[in-house]
């Protein structure tokens, strides 16, 4: 830590000023074998088995957005920390911080969404606390969820990606950039008319169900803050295999990408609620694909990369026209408070 | 897509890359001057795809990159004051100042606001009566005539508490001086977007004066596989000219609208630019008839010494005789999270493209 330095949203985003502050502030002081893993959830050995265990705060402007609102997203992004982890996620807890002068009819429909969207992933939320604090002392309402699940002896391996190897192929379950895009048009500076829907959804059911027979799950993990170019550097990180994109085979829908274009945004950098990325072992890709695809969360999956012996520690990416440029984790700040 | 896919097309960028393959026999050095173009070539991976006897280099292209540290520093010292509203394009934000930067300042509890569009600093000059709203103008010609636009609109609204910290600055003392100083170039790819103000004639100088092409480009990959063969086609036939490729956008006249706006707002001055100096007329200064929106006139500030940082080369990088992997910074003490200078900072900067692609 650099003397007189603060905060800065950049330390938010995601990308690698998270990281570093993670690893030279909290992972430093923290330190613990099972938080050094740093994976989405933390792996815990009660001997009698395993659970995972995850937290996540939540504090999107505006609360309320086209696809879904601040308590979906409370829910979905902790059942989906843990299911990428392999685990099935099983009780939640919530934590809310409100803003004096919040009112009552917009946290009933906030709470409302959250019941419904626990009983859908099939988990209940069973612990919880509520704090008030001054009006201006918090924008709204703020909330925390951490979640548990019960982690599988065979799923172990897929929160470290230990088994990662060069042929793997890279999954993804449908288009990305739509969360980020959705919360951007919906802030009113903008005035922007096009409807852009977040893809805020819980990943669990979608993933048991592909998962489930499927021995070669090397790795997966969720493409929020930080969007599929922030994931994709994290696995070749300090690796020594490569990984490859190729963008053509990437889905962006059009008013997505448009809004992308006006607002200089890469797509591959704004945030998803409902993407999983997935490696797999290449025999398993086609048909651990196709069971994705009879899935209402994975009909437009598809495999965009690879991972490869070359490019030792990098991720790449083959553009439309055939050419190459490395993918980096997000640098700074593309846009604040988006979940 | 309509305007995207069709310029995307990989089919259509191999055959212009295989005729510029076929034709370039002379060893060239393209030149582009607007950082659109640097983000877009390396952001599809266009060098690859071109023969080696074509080497594209980046110039001043990029705003925040060619602005002086001192605009920042005084820029912060506006921020400090407690009746001020910074109003800024998101850029500029990260640029690092001599001791500080907007960013920094922000989270110190400065009103610092991101705005997307001059207008909306108008908006907010309505909305804060109380407060001194000073936009950072900075840009070419292509975000020039919104500064004029709003001063005048503010001017004619009696909107007495907007301001214009003007940084903006025209392009064609800036290609000019590249050739005058000895900087190797064989041809020039256009703006598009400041030619959209200007039209072609900016540039008549160019073949005129120094013998080079000047091609004006569009934006996606197709367009500037194009202008490259246009400019190459000119080299080999020895046949130097202003040439639109972007025809889609860019009239050969302009936007005359734009351009009396620009007349009516602002006046030439001299101006420094990072990696050149001084550049005589290469400013733009709000004229005294609109002073009142003038922050440099009417908001008294004391400014800091301004220190420039110590190993940077973004000067010579700016000027295509460097490329950022010759400077010892680039990748280690300087990244676009930690940048040092401001080509690190800008999308458009020469050196966070090339870290953000090709490293």
């Amino acid at each position: 830590m650099k003397k007189n330095e603060t905060i800065l949203l950049g330390h938010g985003s995601g990308g690698k000023m998270t990281h570093d502050l993670i690893d030279q502030l909290f992972a430093r002081y923290f330190d613990n074998p099972i938080l050094r893993q740093q994976s989405d959830s933390a792996i815990l050995d009660l001997g009698t088995g395993k659970l995972a265990f995850t937290t996540d705060s939540f504090v999107v402007d505006p609360v309320f957005f086209p696809g879904g609102n601040i308590g979906h997203l409370a829910v979905a992004g902790t059942v989906n920390d843990l299911a990428v982890s392999g685990a099935v996620p099983l009780y939640l807890s919530a934590g809310f911080i409100l803003e004096e002068g919040f009112p009552m009819e917009s946290l009933e429909i906030i709470v409302r969404s959250m019941a419904e969207e626990a009983k859908k992933a099939g988990i209940s939320i069973v612990t919880g606390d509520t704090k008030v604090v001054n009006r201006g002392q918090c924008d709204k309402l703020f909330i925390n969820t951490s979640g548990i699940g019960r982690l599988e002896p065979e799923y172990e391996h897929i929160s470290s990606g230990i088994n990662i190897r060069p042929g793997d192929k890279i999954i993804i379950n449908g288009s990305i950039g739509d969360h980020g895009m959705a919360i951007m048009s919906a802030r009113n500076e903008l005035k922007i008319t096009t409807k852009i829907e977040s893809d805020c959804a819980c990943l669990n059911h979608l993933i048991s169900e592909s998962i489930m027979g499927c021995r070669q799950i090397r790795f997966m993990r969720d493409a929020t803050r930080g969007g599929l170019g922030t994931v994709v550097a994290e696995i070749v990180k300090g690796k020594s295999f490569g990984l490859k994109i190729d963008e053509s085979k990437l889905q962006i829908r059009e008013n997505v990408r448009g809004l992308c274009e006006m607002l200089g945004f890469d797509p591959l950098y704004v945030a998803n609620e409902g993407k999983v990325v997935i490696v797999a072992g290449a025999d398993e890709a086609g048909g651990l694909l196709k069971r994705m695809k009879q899935h209402p969360l994975g009909a437009e999956a598809s495999i965009i990369g690879e991972i490869t012996s070359d490019h030792q520690g990098i991720a790449w990416l083959e553009t439309v026209i055939g050419g190459k440029r490395i993918i980096d984790m997000l640098s700074g700040n593309q846009l604040p408070r988006i979940c | 897509m309509k305007y995207i896919d069709e310029y995307r097309d990989k089919g259509l960028v191999r055959l212009f890359a295989e005729e510029i393959k076929k034709i370039s026999t002379k060893h060239v050095k393209l030149m582009e001057v607007c950082g659109g173009h640097t983000m877009s070539i390396q952001k599809f991976g266009i060098p690859d795809l071109l023969p080696s006897t074509v080497e594209l280099i980046s110039g001043p292209g990029c705003p925040v990159c060619v602005t002086s540290r001192g605009y920042i520093d005084q820029a912060i010292a506006y921020c400090r004051l407690a009746d001020v509203i910074i109003a800024t394009y998101g850029d500029l934000i990260r640029v690092p100042g001599s001791t500080s930067s907007l960013e920094k300042e922000r989270a110190l509890g400065a009103d610092i606001r991101i705005v997307y569009s001059v207008l909306d600093a108008l908006i907010i000059a309505r909305e804060n009566r109380s407060k001194k709203v000073v936009f950072l103008g900075i840009g070419f010609e292509t975000t020039a005539p919104g500064s004029a636009a709003a001063i005048i609109k503010a001017s004619m609204a009696g909107l007495r508490n907007f301001y214009v910290y003007s940084a903006h600055k025209v392009m064609p003392p800036a290609m000019e001086a590249l050739i005058d100083e000895g900087v190797q170039i064989n041809g020039y790819l256009g703006p598009g977007h400041v030619s959209t103000i200007t039209g072609e004639k900016i540039y008549y100088d160019i073949p005129k004066k120094y013998g080079l092409g000047v091609v004006i480009s569009g934006f996606e990959p197709v367009d500037v596989m194009q202008s490259i063969l246009m400019l190459v086609q000119q080299i080999e036939s020895n046949q130097p000219k202003v040439e639109i490729q972007y025809t889609r956008v860019v009239k050969p006249e302009g936007n005359i609208k734009a351009q009396q706006m620009l007349e009516e707002v602002f006046e030439p001055r001299d101006d420094w630019w990072r990696g050149l100096g001084v550049l005589k007329d290469s400013g733009l200064k709000i004229r005294e008839n609109y002073q009142t929106h003038d922050a440099e006139k009417m908001i008294e500030v004391v400014v800091e010494e301004t220190i420039e940082p110590k190993g940077c080369i973004c000067g010579p990088i700016l000027k295509g005789i460097k490329k950022p992997k010759d400077c010892k910074l680039f990748g280690t003490v300087c990244t676009p999270s930690d940048p040092v200078g401001s080509c690190m900072v800008s999308n458009e900067g020469s050196c966070a493209a090339f870290y953000m692609y090709n490293r």
